[in-house]
């Protein structure tokens, strides 16, 4: 059988073995726990607060433009975190000790983080379908939205996740840039409040990222479409948000195999060791 | 006969030092060789340029046939790397582990090698049975280092590269680690290159032992090869008397008979020592250091 094909389904298997993992390990647990009720209580908080100009829930919006939040924060900031962690921990370099052991990590990781992305969705939607009013999730269409806004986004997100995680040489170096661009992003990009209600520049900016998009494909599946009426363009924009979204794939699956292979290549055995010998003395 | 290392006037230069000037030596199938050298001689650049994780500066590598810098997935299932853990895989259990990256051999399988090792089998000649369902994180550092060397050797490698294999271990551990080595060649006729400072080790496991001193291989050949190479010179003690005596001779045997022939039952306590490794080792590197470059090669007869 075809050696790449065959490290592609274990890396499959892989991914699935470490997303149980995550769910086992009590630790990982808890931090997606915490991150998502965190979420949560910021949004329940204000239930009951209206969306400027409309009658309706700002909480029911901000619950569904965090399902675009989320598939950022998993997508960029776990894969970049774990690929930083296991290129320090040595789980990169066995990875290339072994035949196409790259390529059976990266599928791995893929499947690993898309499944922890479903999992926080699942929660927000059943947590927000019991407490909140207004979603739209009787009617296929927004379910099949909402599988094409997701899918895109992790095709956006991981390869820039990757290439993230291929620019910091330590977890330690990485910890702090990486929160600070989440927040600066979070604050620009519509999630908790209506972008139309910033000045025009971080409008501007905060429409060049994907999150902005994600938050919006999220919205559009699963608000009533009546809500499409605070929006840019009071429209759902779905063609812009596929270019975009399309346009960050692409530039992150052209880039990101260019780094790891970088970050791949000057992996070796005494890379590892200095590594753990800079961490052991901290 | 073929080889399955050569490597032929190796050179590795890092901005203007010079770490590796023309290190050559070559390895037959089945041979466990021995790299040893002080501190920044060298070992671990010459294994990883081996390995294929490092480029090289000049020279000619050969590993397995092909050139380790251009060596593709196919050459990278034939090789086995026994990697120090750390943190990795903290959460994988034993077998699982090595259930999952032995997949990634299958394909490579031939006709006269099956890959990868049953995992049980596996396991079991690691002496790891006991612990399959055990956690990574929770195996104590000799049955993590057991771990180490059976994902090095999942594959089935007909080489397999072992960089300081023992640092850290306590005696125990140690035993075990040779212990895998040796049932490694025996059932596998695996080639082995191992680096490493304990010179006990190296007389213990390898069949050549080479010695690397400012960037180019000193000395090439076994342990004993290499202490009668070196000078040759045995430490000779008697007493005659009461009255005790050390000779240093290139031929002990000589002196001894002529010992016996001018004293004859009044030589007592009659000691003939030849140069240990460590005298050797010492000799040797002492010599390099002090710019004497000779290479010192004892064929095999």
């Amino acid at each position: 059988m075809n050696p790449a094909l065959v490290a592609a389904r274990a890396g499959v298997s892989r991914g699935w073995i470490e997303f149980k993992q995550t769910l086992t390990t009590p630790g990982d647990l808890i931090t997606i726990l915490i991150t998502t009720g965190g979420f949560l209580a910021a949004i329940i908080w204000t239930r009951h607060t209206h969306v400027p100009g409309m009658h309706f829930s700002l909480g029911t919006t901000m619950l569904v433009s965090v399902l675009g939040l989320d598939v950022v924060v998993y997508g960029v900031i776990t894969m970049a975190d774990l690929l930083v962690t296991e290129r320090e921990d040595g789980t990169l370099l066995r990875a290339k000790a072994i035949p196409n052991g790259m390529l059976g990590y990266l599928v791995g990781k893929v499947v690993n983080i898309s499944g922890q992305v479903a999992f926080a969705i699942a929660i927000t939607l059943l947590t927000g379908a019991f407490l909140f009013t207004g979603l739209a999730i009787g009617s296929p269409g927004s379910w099949l939205t909402l599988a094409w806004v997701l899918a895109l986004g992790l095709l956006a997100t991981l390869p820039a996740g990757a290439v993230l995680g291929s620019l910091f040489p330590s977890q330690r170096s990485a910890g702090g840039p990486m929160l600070l661009l989440l927040g600066g992003l979070t604050a620009i990009s519509g999630i908790f409040y209506p972008i139309t209600h910033l000045p025009v520049f971080l409008q501007w900016t905060g429409q060049v990222f994907p999150m902005y998009w994600l938050g919006l494909g999220m919205r559009s599946a699963l608000l009533p479409n009546a809500m499409a009426a605070v929006e840019v363009g009071h429209s759902w924009r779905h063609l812009v948000t596929f270019g975009v979204l399309s346009a960050w794939a692409i530039a992150g699956l052209v880039l990101a195999p260019v780094l790891l292979r970088r970050v791949a290549r000057r992996e070796s055995g005494s890379n590892v060791a200095a590594r753990r010998e800079k961490a052991m003395r901290r | 006969m073929d080889h399955v290392l050569d490597v032929r006037d190796l050179r590795m230069r890092y901005g203007k030092t010079d770490v590796l000037n023309g290190v050559s030596f070559a390895a037959r199938r089945g041979e466990v060789l021995a790299l040893l050298g002080p501190n920044g001689a060298g070992k671990t650049t010459t294994i990883e340029i081996l390995e294929g994780f490092r480029m090289r500066s000049a020279g000619e590598v050969s590993v397995l046939g092909t050139d380790p810098a251009c060596g593709g997935e196919a050459w990278r299932a034939r090789t086995g790397v026994v990697l120090q853990s750390w943190r990795d895989h903290a959460k994988w259990q034993v077998r699982e582990l090595l259930a999952h990256l032995g997949r990634y051999y299958a394909p490579y399988s031939t006709a006269s090698v099956t890959r990868p090792w049953d995992v049980d089998d596996l396991l079991e000649a690691v002496g790891l049975t006991a612990h399959a369902h055990r956690r990574v994180r929770y195996l104590s550092g000799g049955q993590r280092r057991r771990l180490d060397v059976a994902v090095g050797i999942v594959g089935r490698p007909e080489l397999l590269f072992l960089d300081e294999p023992t640092a850290g271990f306590d005696p125990e551990a140690r035993r075990d680690f040779h212990d895998v080595v040796h049932r490694l060649v025996d059932l596998e006729e695996a080639t082995i290159l191992l680096t490493t400072h304990d010179l006990d080790e190296a007389e213990r496991l390898a069949d050549r032992i080479l010695i690397l001193a400012g960037g180019t291989i000193i000395a090439d050949g076994s342990a004993d090869e290499l202490a009668r190479a070196m000078s040759g010179q045995s430490e000779v003690r008697w007493s005659l008397d009461g009255q005790r005596f050390v000779h240093a001779t290139d031929d002990a045997t000589a002196f001894v008979r002529e010992l016996f022939r001018q004293y004859g039952e009044s030589v007592q306590d009659l000691e003939v020592r030849r140069a240990s490794l460590e005298d050797t080792y010492m000799a040797l590197v002492r010599q390099a250091e002090h710019g004497l470059p000779r290479r010192l090669t004892a064929v095999a007869a």
